[in-house]
């Protein structure tokens, strides 16, 4: 382990701006509850056959083939506590997906145990699948030649929701995200976002106590994203509902998780709030410039490292321990028109962490069972 | 929506004929689904009948060429009633695109959708299937009625109605059977990539056994090898006379008595062990997948 930072739980006092619809209250209140998900040293191997090259190694192949063995999880633990919003971080091939099919009892562990509330996943009681829902992909829940409507009808008997509720909630999450005119066009007709929209309603009509979600917003446009934050907070936020999540778009982690677990190479690296990333990780500021004038380079390596320079606008990176000491330098002696500090873009600082791991392969005792 | 309450106390609370709504609604979502392709529907079930043709026309020829008046005891006019008759069975029996398509979920992974929710694949594939056939029906019976009222001089007389109430549950057994057998050879691509060359050799053989090619008595007089031992009393112990033969005959009087309870007997149990063979394979298919694939 690189970085063996492992935060509680969310202790940023930043939090509440960035989510004021949640009530820290309630969270202190379950922080002492039994975990909605509790998951411990859970490992899954894959054993993962090698396709030669070639039509001789090919056919040789076919009588002695080449296995290694894939550590997707590597004995990860985690606790997560009901109504917590966490997102499942990585770079591809990390282990996220594979941690989420193990949640949702698609597959089977190779070691180590996992509770999803109160019950083994992979058992998959239907007490249990009752009160969950996963969303993977687009073609997951919703039948391609049938308007939606139709598979809301199915779901309805599936989950066994009893009319007045299934219509009442039907009908509030298809008014909160705005589905309502294409509710009764066949599926396969509708837009990667309306398609996405009208699976989570899918997903949400038995009001599931945990959601998990692989890559929700995947190649959906900046509105359609949006949306969707606005809607997976409100309901989430609305029935106290536990959800996780994997993503690799910022946006999504910065709207909606208060929890980021970042996971590498089948390990979790990093378990905390985003803010604690971001002061964790973040070593500089940047700054933009606008002057009156077009300096030269020198000049303005004095107070930085200058990433750019295009005519009299200019973009610093400078030390964040020297910030409060180089800005009235700044300011002092350059005839300043207007000037802004921002934090390294969330990406990068995610980027520096997946690399960090990468760059060093583990070799850690899980390895010599290999 | 109160957060305090687990929602879910609310829909676990059981309903009259909770099972029953369920099978319901996958019914109408089935048909719906089919009706969509109404199309390509008629069209298919016209296209059917064009084999028949050929057959005619070869059995024909056969029968000008020996001057026989019956070969197994079948005249012209059974084996033109014969062929039409597994028409109607193969329209219980046959399942286009089950074995296939439940392989096609294994391998691109939609069937994951009946891990995560509760409810059990097999039921569904059978409210489907009863739904797709219930469609072909209302489609096809136009064509079917057409074809052997224009062909009825070939019928002997309409038989007794034990023999048609027999004759109805062979049909219904049949669809069982087709179904459960199919089912199963999917469930195959649990294990390989690919089915469809397990399928057609299925077809094959099913195609030389159900007798869907030429009537099963003709199999009488060819020895195993065994003393004794015709192959076509090894045949009537295979599941495949059951989807195809087994009620057309019922219909022309071939089989009677404790032959026929006999048979049915047989078709029965065929059907008991390959529903539990497809429940396994299912089972064990699952586990295989939660541990290598998913």
């Amino acid at each position: 382990m690189v970085f063996p930072y492992t935060s509680p739980m969310h202790n940023s006092s930043q939090n509440a701006a960035i989510h004021p619809q949640k009530s820290r209250a309630a969270s202190r209140e379950d922080a002492g509850r039994e975990p909605v998900i509790a998951v411990e040293s859970l490992a899954k191997e894959y054993r993962v056959y090698d396709k030669p090259e070639g039509l001789l190694a090919s056919i040789s192949g076919l009588f002695q083939r080449k296995s290694r063995i894939v550590h997707a999880l590597r004995g990860v633990n985690l606790s997560v506590g009901r109504g917590e919003f966490v997102a499942l971080l990585g770079p591809n091939g990390a282990g996220k997906t594979t941690f989420l099919k193990l949640l949702s009892g698609i597959i089977t562990p190779t070691r180590g145990t996992a509770q999803v509330l109160g019950h083994v996943p992979w058992e998959r009681a239907d007490d249990f699948r009752r009160r969950f829902a996963l969303v993977m992909g687009q073609r997951n829940q919703l039948w391609w030649d049938l308007p939606a409507a139709e598979s809301f009808r199915l779901h309805k008997e599936i989950y066994r929701i009893d009319t007045a509720r299934f219509e009442r909630t039907r009908d509030e999450l298809v008014d909160m995200l705005d589905v309502r005119k294409i509710l009764l066009q066949p599926v396969r007709e509708l837009s990667l976002g309306e398609r996405m929209k009208l699976e989570l309603v899918a997903a949400l009509l038995h009001e599931p106590q945990v959601l998990f979600l692989d890559e929700p917003t995947i190649g959906l446009d900046v509105v359609a994203q949006h949306t969707l934050h606005r809607f997976l907070t409100h309901v989430q936020a609305q029935r106290q509902m536990t959800v996780v999540l994997t993503t690799h778009y910022m946006k999504d982690v910065a709207a909606l998780c208060e929890r980021v677990v970042v996971i590498t190479h089948g390990d979790i690296l990093y378990d905390g709030s985003l803010d604690e990333i971001v002061d964790r990780f973040t070593t500089h500021k940047i700054v933009t410039l606008d002057l009156d004038d077009t300096p030269s380079l020198e000049r303005m390596e004095r107070f930085g490292f200058p990433c750019e320079i295009r005519g009299p606008q200019v973009i610093l990176r400078i030390d964040r321990p020297r910030i409060a000491e180089v800005l009235p330098e700044i300011l002092r002696s350059e005839r300043v028109r207007d000037i802004s500090v921002e934090d390294v873009p969330l990406e990068e600082i995610v980027a520096a962490l997946f690399r960090s791991e990468a760059a060093q392969p583990p070799t850690t005792h899980q390895e010599a069972r290999a | 929506m109160t957060a305090a309450t687990p929602s879910a106390a609310a829909h676990s609370r059981p309903r009259p004929f909770e099972g029953l709504r369920m099978w319901w609604m996958m019914l109408v979502i089935s048909l719906e689904e089919r009706l969509a392709y109404r199309g390509d529907f008629i069209l298919g079930t016209l296209m059917r009948f064009l084999p028949i043709v050929t057959q005619l026309f070869l059995w024909t020829a056969v029968f000008s060429a020996t001057n026989a008046a019956d070969i197994a005891g079948y005249s012209r006019n059974d084996i033109v009633a014969y062929y039409l008759l597994t028409m109607i069975t193969r329209a219980f029996s046959s399942m286009p695109g089950l074995a296939g398509g439940i392989a096609r979920s294994v391998r691109d992974g939609s069937v994951k959708k009946y891990l995560v929710q509760p409810i059990d694949y097999v039921s569904f594939l059978l409210a489907s299937r009863i739904a797709h056939k219930l469609v072909y029906y209302a489609v096809a019976v136009f064509p079917f009625a057409g074809v052997f009222f224009l062909c009825r001089s070939f019928f002997p007389p309409v038989p007794d109605a034990a023999t048609i109430a027999i004759f109805l549950l062979s049909l219904l057994l049949s669809f069982l059977l087709g179904f459960f057998l199919e089912a199963t050879l999917g469930m195959l691509g649990f294990w390989f990539l690919e089915v469809s060359s397990i399928v057609f050799a299925y077809m094959l053989l099913q195609y030389l056994l159900s007798g869907h090619m030429f009537p099963l008595d003709m199999l009488a007089g060819i020895g195993t090898g065994i003393p004794g031992v015709s192959l076509g009393s090894v045949v009537h112990w295979l599941p495949f006379e059951y989807t195809a033969y087994f009620p057309a005959a019922i219909w022309l009087g071939k089989i009677h008595g404790t032959e026929l309870i006999r048979a049915l007997v047989i078709e029965a149990v065929w059907v008991v062990v390959m529903a539990v063979a497809c429940r396994i394979a299912w089972r064990r298919g699952t586990r295989r997948y939660s541990a290598f694939g998913g």
